[in-house]
């Protein structure tokens, strides 16, 4: 990857048909996809911890009318 | 979990983001040698920096657990490898689609760069074997520790000796045989700022995580629950 540092700025669209877009889509994708996979796992970790708090809350407040 | 500063971190790291991807696609100029392949340049470098930073990070926040013995530290140092291990993945495959395109091969062997990364990757891969194989808080805490320094000091020394060695044909970026042009600098710097913003917020999301799910554990001890 050597960067000519005279070379002027081609159009996107004109480059686009002969250039390996496909490639450049898949790393993005394969990118936006680790993120998300990440993102998901967090939120099923996420709501494991609401339910045990929901539970922990349910309990104490059972304990409670017991001891009343 | 729903703190302000973790919302304002994670909107500026959306927004950074956004303003990344406005200028990789419709500012920056295609280069003259390999065309538009060369935007996965500012995906695959950025998480390549930030990933070994993150290591190294991971490292000093090891001596900092092993100088305190506060176990926040190594709650710290933990995450910033796991998530670098994650940022780890992601160039290993975004690089491999790069040399796919560019070199007609998904790996190249002899090319010390690769291989150095890859070695550094597999390194941190036995971390968490490593961690959980310990029962112990406090010894897997210190022996974490241990290992996260020295494979944090391992990184920069695997980094030098490559940059020295004589034969490579993969591309150096911030070295004198690269001659980036302004706009494509200007790119580059917003897409590795944008990536250690990301690193940032996903390193608290995790470390909300875990604190919550420590607080969890001792509150249900107490309250007899489990």
């Amino acid at each position: 990857m050597i960067f000519s540092a005279g070379s002027s700025p081609t159009s996107l669209a004109a480059t686009l048909p002969n250039s390996n877009s496909g490639y450049v889509a898949a790393a993005y994708i394969v990118f936006l996809a680790i993120v998300l996979i990440y993102v998901a796992i967090m939120a099923v970790r996420l709501g494991r911890v609401e339910r045990k708090v929901r539970e922990m809350n349910a309990r104490e407040r059972e304990k409670e009318r017991e001891s009343v | 979990m729903r703190s302000p500063s973790l919302r304002a971190l994670s909107i500026s790291t959306v927004a950074a983001f956004c303003v990344a991807l406005s200028l990789v696609f419709f500012y920056a100029p295609i280069e003259a040698e390999e065309g538009f392949l060369q935007k996965i340049f500012y995906l695959h470098v950025p998480l390549a920096i930030v990933s070994l930073s993150g290591f190294v990070i991971g490292g000093l926040l090891a001596i900092a657990h092993l100088r305190t013995r506060d176990q926040r530290w190594d709650l710290r140092s933990y995450v910033a490898i796991h998530m670098s291990l994650i940022f780890g993945a992601a160039v290993l495959l975004t690089g491999s689609i790069w040399a796919r395109a560019s070199w007609g091969h998904w790996w190249v062997w002899n090319e010390p760069t690769l291989v150095s990364f890859l070695i550094i990757f597999l390194l941190y891969a036995t971390y968490q074997p490593l961690r959980f194989a310990i029962e112990d808080p406090e010894r897997q805490a210190r022996y974490a520790s241990v290992f996260a320094i020295t494979a944090g000091a391992f990184v920069p020394l695997n980094f030098m000796a490559v940059r020295l060695s004589a034969s490579y044909v993969h591309p150096r970026v911030l070295g004198s045989s690269s001659n980036l042009p302004g706009p494509m600098m200007l790119t580059f710097l917003v897409s590795l700022g944008a990536m250690a913003l990301l690193f940032a917020t996903l390193c608290s999301y995790e470390l909300a995580a875990k604190r919550t799910r420590i607080l969890l554990k001792a509150r249900s001890r107490i309250l007899g629950f489990q």
